[in-house]
């Protein structure tokens, strides 16, 4: 039951470097939708070597907290990333966790970052903190019962076997279910990824912002580890949304061949999601932080809609 | 059982040291205290001992007195439930009494440190008699005996109005849960003839369905006061934050559990095959207490009563487990069953050691800072950095947060429910991943909460003198936080070498021993009976994140070796200082989740401001803002009112003349004349 050595580190090092760059061709393309020419997408990696090797001032009230959350938010979210079906349905710490575990380890990160907000004495971190805290947690639900839905239908909650059990059904994007869950995880995905309507990711200093604000007093190379984490964490969770419902092309096991193929599919279908929410990421206005409820209890309706319907149509 | 006596004696002459030497302090302190160390050690292992024998382990009884009385038998019995439980009590005892040492020096000279050790060690006494009695006369003596030790500790600090108030509430709750426990033995009695545990086994079969439900309701209600399920939680709150910190902890850790005892002893030995109504009644309590504890706990700000309503949630999700494993009875599926039980055992050990570990922090706390109140606290990461460091263990622990205890528990939780749909095909399974999600909900809360009460408390500037000029607790306080600290971390990355002391506790209670089928082959595999359906590894992922860390590290070492780190003010808008007041505060954290939950909270608020010439810049501002308490207010003011209003009315009959009294007499003479006739 110990992890493969040459699949362990293909992942890591395809989590690692892959999360910038679709960072980067998200605030691209969101960009040119809105007439502008907008960054490189290869800016993410420039922003992260710069932060790396920049100075850094660290609060006079901060604690050895506030220096150890950078380190716990990296390793938490890059160990999410090895539990995650990637190329193959087998990642590479499938023994280690499946969906459960995934859903714990996200929320170590934010429970880290959330205090690290709260420990320079600011008053824009707890501001951040507390909202960062209360949108995770009625998003929570409706994560779990989709994470439910799916693994009640695969009879398991180890990921890769969630895959196996789609990919082994030729029409399973037509079950209602299937798309329902679909549908709440992606809302569940742009909560938690702070994305318009829930979050702004490219606001500062408003007194909108969630995410920002927990980071605010952060700078150099922490701040280098909690933007690399965003960017992978928003990797993860999109990769385990295309790789759920749309195993197309996943490869069944880790040859050199078949995992090539399924890397090109996989940043194929990556680039469609991240469409999706380039889409809805322009077409949107930020909600109003008191109307996020409900966007999120639609999300929790559309999972119970979903779990229901596996029921109905068995 | 040498030991197991041991133990008991061990905490009489504890209680017997604390009240012969009351005038003596330090010697009153140091031999009841280090006598129940002694005792719960022997707890301990014989507990353990007795578990590890495996399910050939055999149930040892005996009559430690002689009664006159035809049905009172002094009769203690040690079987797998017993033994399991008086390891968490005397686990927990031993932590405790370690961290009593330093923290009753608190009292020298205010009270009487001899009378505290006295009540303390007949405490651990009554309790640990709960969970070996063999026969229900005496199971209820005990539990008398707890009930009524408790309030004494309860109302210790009886100087203050608060814990005198606390102490009657508790009084009367704990006396309506024992009426109704009463009532249930009658009940149990009436079918076997007998008071003794063991003609209990299986009695149910032989019961009439209506009176087996009634059994199954009043038990649920009369262990579901001392458990504080909602609605029956009230007095919870209100008492386990005026005690004594160490008393706090034994009520939050030990006692409750006292209800889970009663709950799993009555209804998996007791009333034999459940209907599916009982599993799923209990299941939607538990949720339902789950997730109203944590929503209370998040917007209270005295730091003992947030950690008593966590309690509740806590007892909620141990309920979760208990009612699903019912529910798999009664699907005749002892494994999942088995599975489920374990999930909810789990849970209540972990429970009493993490809710154990953060009162005693608490306590700390309160002993440096004077005050229980998170506004007033704040920075104490730096004056007493042990004690934030076990807090913030208990506290990741207690959120249900990888790699900690609390989560293995809470994944079994997970699982069983997840695969209990596949149990039953009625429209009931919906039930489990509903109370899924309702967990995930609790849990997600309940992270929110700890950041709040972690971060409030210790984090960021000292909001209060008294905050800034906190220090460090004593070495046997921090000794106990971390004996407590030390068995979270063990029984999050150890599940599979905890495990098999479950064997022959569900080998008694469902027939089926899993740990096997639990612990996947390679030794540190969680796996939910099959590893197909799911496998976590706490210690798996421990190990992988220590093998990721040299990645932050050389990305620091080789891109940032030029890179200075400087210590500088926080931004603070431009203004020339940060003020403490300009933090955010435990009541605005919790605001956005306040209005979120509105209609169960109905927060008021109320402002004044004075100003000169703009609202903007006000001269002073009173700002007051509280919660409905919603079952005070809509459930038990209203029964009070109504008790007090009928008992005027019947004030009329007792006018206190003899005359009147006679009649009464002679008339119920008289109708009981014709009633027999």
């Amino acid at each position: 039951m110990k992890p493969a050595l040459i699949p362990t580190l293909t992942q890591t090092v395809l989590v690692l470097m892959l999360a910038p760059l679709l960072t980067g061709v998200i605030k691209n393309w969101k960009a040119k939708l809105q007439n502008r020419r907008g960054p490189p997408v290869w800016q993410p990696y420039v922003d992260l070597l710069k932060f790396l090797r920049k100075d850094m001032v660290v609060s006079e009230h901060a604690s050895w907290l506030f220096s150890a959350t950078p380190c716990v938010l990296f390793l938490s979210v890059l160990i999410v990333g090895l539990m995650v079906p990637m190329l193959s349905e087998q990642p590479p710490l499938k023994w280690f966790g499946g969906a459960l575990a995934v859903i714990g380890l996200l929320a170590l990160g934010r429970f880290f970052l959330a205090l690290a907000g709260l420990d320079p004495a600011s008053a824009f971190g707890g501001m951040g903190s507390s909202r960062e805290m209360t949108i995770s947690a009625i998003a929570e639900p409706a994560m779990m019962l989709s994470v439910f839905t799916v693994a009640i239908t695969a009879g398991s909650t180890n990921l890769g076997q969630i895959v196996h059990t789609v990919a082994g059904q030729s029409t399973a994007f037509l079950n209602p279910s299937h798309l329902l869950a679909f549908a709440a995880l992606f809302i569940v995905l742009l909560a938690e990824t702070g994305r318009v309507p829930v979050d702004n990711p490219a606001t500062h200093l408003e007194l909108t912002m969630i995410h920002e604000a927990m980071v605010l007093e952060y700078s150099g190379r922490y701040l280098a580890l909690i933007e690399w984490s965003a960017s992978m964490k928003q990797l993860v969770l999109m990769t385990l949304i295309v790789n759920i419902f749309f195993p197309t092309g996943i490869a069944a096991d880790w040859s050199a061949a078949s995992a090539g193929r399924a890397l090109l599919f996989f940043v194929g279908k990556l680039l469609l999601l991240s469409g999706a929410v380039v889409l809805v990421e322009t077409t949107n206005a930020k909600l109003r932080l008191f109307r996020v409820p409900d966007l999120l209890s639609a999300a929790f309706i559309l999972a119970a809609l979903a779990l229901l319907s596996t029921f109905l149509f068995k | 059982m040498l030991l197991l006596t041991l133990t008991l004696w061990g905490y009489v002459i504890g209680a017997l040291a604390g009240l012969l030497c009351w005038q003596r302090e330090k010697l009153a302190n140091l031999l009841s205290f280090g006598s129940a160390s002694l005792a719960a050690l022997c707890g301990v292992y014989a507990s353990v001992v007795f578990l590890l024998g495996g399910a050939a382990s055999f149930s040892i009884r005996w009559d430690f007195l002689e009664s006159a009385v035809p049905y009172l038998k002094f009769s203690v019995r040690l079987d797998p439930l017993s033994a399991f439980f008086l390891l968490i009590v005397s686990s927990l005892g031993l932590a405790l009494s370690i961290y009593s040492f330093g923290y009753a020096r608190g009292f020298y000279g205010r009270t009487k440190v001899g009378v505290l050790g006295a009540f303390y060690n007949a405490l651990l006494l009554a309790t640990t008699f709960v969970f070996i009695a063999d026969n229900a006369f005496f199971f209820l003596v005990s539990w008398e005996l707890m009930a009524m030790t408790a309030y004494f500790l309860v109302s210790f600090e009886h100087e203050q109005p608060e814990a005198r108030h606390a102490g009657v509430l508790y009084f009367i709750m704990s006396h309506i849960g024992t009426g109704c426990i009463i009532l249930g033995f009658l009940l149990l009695f009436q079918a076997s003839g007998g008071y003794g545990f063991t003609g209990f086994h299986a009695l149910g079969e032989k019961m009439s369905a209506g009176r087996r439900n009634a059994a199954f309701l009043l038990f649920l209600a009369g262990f579901g006061v001392k458990a504080g399920i909602v609605p029956l939680h009230i007095w919870l709150p209100a008492a386990h934050p005026v005690a004594p910190s160490n008393v706090s902890a034994l009520l939050s850790g030990v006692i409750i559990k006292s209800g889970i005892y009663g709950l799993t002893r009555v209804y998996f030995d007791f009333l034999g095959t459940p209907p599916l109504w009982w599993g799923a009644t209990v299941l939607v309590v538990g949720s339902v207490s789950a997730l109203l504890g944590v929503l209370y706990a998040l917007m209270d700000h005295d730091l003992k009563r947030l950690l008593a309503y966590h309690s509740i949630e806590n007892i909620g999700i141990i309920l979760m487990g208990l009612g699903a494993a019912l529910m798999f009875q009664h699907a005749n599926h002892p494994l999942l069953g088995a599975m489920a039980l374990i999930a909810g055992l789990y849970h209540t050990i972990n429970h009493a050691l993490f809710k154990g570990l953060l009162f005693l922090g608490a306590g700390a706390v309160q002993h440096a800072a004077h005050t229980r109140n998170m506004e007033e606290l704040g920075g104490l990461i730096k004056r007493m950095p042990r004690t934030a460091f076990f807090f913030l263990i208990g506290a990741v622990a207690i959120s249900a947060l990888p790699p900690l205890n609390g989560f293995v528990s809470e994944w079994l939780t997970y699982q069983s429910l997840l695969q209990g749909f596949g149990t039953t095909g009625s429209l009931t399974r919906l039930i489990f991943p509903i109370s899924g999600a309702l967990l995930a909900l609790t849990g997600a809360l309940a992270a929110a909460c700890f950041v709040k009460a972690f971060g409030i408390t210790f984090l960021a500037q000292p909001r209060s003198v008294q905050a800034e000029r906190a220090h460090e607790a004593s070495p046997t306080m921090l000794a106990g936080m971390g004996l407590l600290a030390v068995t979270c971390i063990f029984l999050g990355l150890f599940p599979n070498q905890f495990l098999p002391l479950f064997d022959p506790l569900t080998d008694q209670l469902l027939g089926a021993q899993i740990s096997r089928q639990l612990a996947a082959p390679g030794g540190i595999v969680l796996s939910s009976l099959g590893q197909e359906a799911g496998t976590v590894s706490t210690l798996g992922i421990t190990l992988t994140a220590v093998c990721l860390l040299p990645i932050p590290l050389a990305l620091w070492i080789f891109f940032g070796r030029d890179a200075v780190r400087q210590t500088g003010m926080t931004w603070a808008c431009g203004q020339k200082t940060l003020t403490p007041q300009m933090q955010y505060t435990a009541t605005g954290f919790s605001k956005p989740l306040r209005i979120i939950f509105k209609a169960l909270f109905r927060p008021h608020r109320a402002v004044q401001a004075e100003f000169e010439f703009s609202p903007y810049f006000a001269r002073t501002i009173r700002f007051e803002s509280h919660i409905e308490e919603t079952f005070e207010a809509r459930i038990y003011r209203p029964l009070q009112r109504f008790i007090l209003r009928t008992s005027r009315r019947m004030r009329a009959l007792q006018a206190g003349s003899l005359q009147a009294y006679l009649i009464y007499i002679f008339v119920t003479l008289l109708l009981l004349l014709i009633l027999t006739l």
